[in-house]
């Protein structure tokens, strides 16, 4: 029985194509489909209901000790309402999720988790709790709402001026269009943007507002179809996807997320460093005929050279592309592969990531 | 959702347009277009390959998914429409006018549902 994000009734009434996904019930798509969708983002701004990702607060006199022994990223030398991506690993190196910190006040940081992973991190983190800290999950009461594309940060201004002027900044306290929210400029897509969060009791009038503040510039609601095939055009991982229990953050170019000059954190004796590497992530783009995606078995003449872990037509790019681990010996850019699709040959290269990169 | 009276369709959402006896276009309809989605690649069969009625012929791809399209007939693929393999989105726009394959050879058929009895059907689906 899937769960419903406090703006599911708004789906409804946008003609969302309401699909399961992490235990919870969100649109696929709306009317105007994936690519419309995808298009509108790169070049005026989408509106995503992203309530179903985890919220997590991490306080106390040893909070920073906590989130340093925990991630692989080092939180010292933090500003407050700055962010820090940072994988989390397991003892053997493998990753248990990738999430972003903010700093929220002196020894208190509030920490953004994947929606499939939400319980599990909360666990993991109570699990290898030391010291004084707590750890608070506060999933269930937040809504998160983000505006993304390059008409962001106007349609924003129409509302407040509690907008963060940095990337991977966010204003705690804020208020937009008189609502309580903070608002974080961090985002999914690989464009400039914003990720609101706020009480679930504002979601509703939140959206409704900034879909009237947007009209004027063509925003439209966006959906999870739309979500990934950006991402992916940015060249952004995806846990479960080009991360997982057995796949360790370096291997897949998150190394400077990665501080092993820390004193020692959860799976820093297995990680490898960058030189030492049997297998890295690569972006691939197809040359032949076909849509590579997840799961497929990558050849280099003949040889087997890796799998995909995830791929899709990409709307802005125009042709299909994904990203795979590859052994290192196949790994240089030019590389021609083969990728096995349905039983069938599809010709691809290797390039680099990301594919697709906003313009200044 | 459009159905057209001079076509025949099968439970899979295919359309056949009966030259001769023996000789049919097949496509998809404007049901299948519509739960589809935007289609974004399609991969035919070559001339000249065999088809069998209710086996898969072709596949068709939107941004997530891809879709098995199923030969409503038992013949030889002996056209192919090349249009569609670099204009895909055709299907979504003109469904009945974007035919697949044309078989001919026809030797065998799945049972058919005429506009009406499709028509019913895509109903109780949609319920």
């Amino acid at each position: 029985m899937e769960l419903k994000t406090p703006l599911y009734e708004i789906h409804l009434k946008y003609h969302g194509k309401m699909v399961p996904f992490a235990g919870y019930l969100l649109p696929i798509q709306y009317e105007e489909g994936i690519i419309k969708e995808h298009m509108a983002v790169r070049t005026r701004a989408g509106l995503f209901d992203v309530s179903h990702m985890g919220e997590i607060i991490c306080k106390g006199k040893d909070a920073l000790e906590n989130l340093n022994r925990l991630l692989t990223n080092d939180f010292t030398d933090m500003e407050i309402g700055q962010a820090r991506y940072s994988p989390m690993c397991n003892e053997h190196g493998g990753t248990v999720d990738d999430l972003i910190v903010y700093k929220k006040k002196e020894e208190e940081y509030f920490i953004v988790v994947n929606a499939s992973n939400k319980e599990k991190d909360y666990q993991w983190m109570l699990e290898h709790k030391l010291g004084e800290a707590e750890f608070e999950d506060i999933s269930d009461k937040i809504a998160q709402i983000a505006l993304q594309g390059p008409k962001s940060q106007e349609i924003l201004m129409k509302l407040t001026s509690d907008i963060p002027e940095k990337y991977y900044h966010a204003v705690f306290d804020g208020k937009v269009a008189g609502i309580p929210c903070m608002v974080s400029r961090t985002g999914y897509t690989g464009e400039d943007g914003f990720e609101l969060y706020l009480d679930n009791q504002y979601a509703e009038t939140m959206w409704e507002t900034l879909m009237e503040a947007g009209s004027e510039y063509g925003l439209i609601p966006c959906g999870l179809g739309a979500r990934d095939t950006l991402r992916l055009e940015a060249g952004m991982p995806l846990y479960g996807h080009e991360m997982n229990d057995e796949i360790n953050p370096v291997e897949i170019g998150l190394g400077f997320a990665v501080k092993m000059q820390k004193d020692d954190f959860i799976g820093k004796s297995h990680l490898p460093n960058k030189d030492s590497l049997t297998r890295k992530r690569v972006g691939l783009r197809v040359t032949g005929r076909g849509i590579i995606r997840e799961q497929e078995e990558v050849l280099v003449d003949g040889n087997k050279a890796g799998f995909t872990t995830s791929g899709t037509h990409c709307p802005f790019l125009g042709y299909p592309a994904a990203m795979a681990i590859l052994d290192k010996e196949y790994t240089a850019v030019g590389t021609k592969v083969t990728v096995i699709v349905r039983g069938r040959e599809v010709e691809a290269e290797v390039v680099t990531l990301p594919f697709y990169r906003k313009s200044k | 959702m459009k159905v057209l009276g001079d076509l025949v369709y099968t439970k899979t959402h295919e359309w056949v347009k009966f030259e001769d006896e023996t000789t049919a276009l097949v496509g998809l309809t404007d049901h299948a277009q519509q739960s589809l989605g935007e289609l974004v690649f399609v991969n035919l069969p070559e001339e000249g390959d065999d088809t069998t009625a209710g086996e898969v012929f072709a596949d068709v791809e939107s941004v997530k998914a891809v879709s098995d399209v199923y030969c409503p007939v038992t013949g030889v693929v002996s056209e192919i429409n090349e249009e569609l393999l670099d204009s895909p989105e055709k299907i979504n726009e003109a469904p009945y006018e974007a035919w697949f394959v044309k078989i001919t050879d026809i030797t065998d058929k799945e049972e058919f549902l005429s506009p009406e009895e499709y028509e019913e059907l895509v109903k109780k689906e949609m319920e």
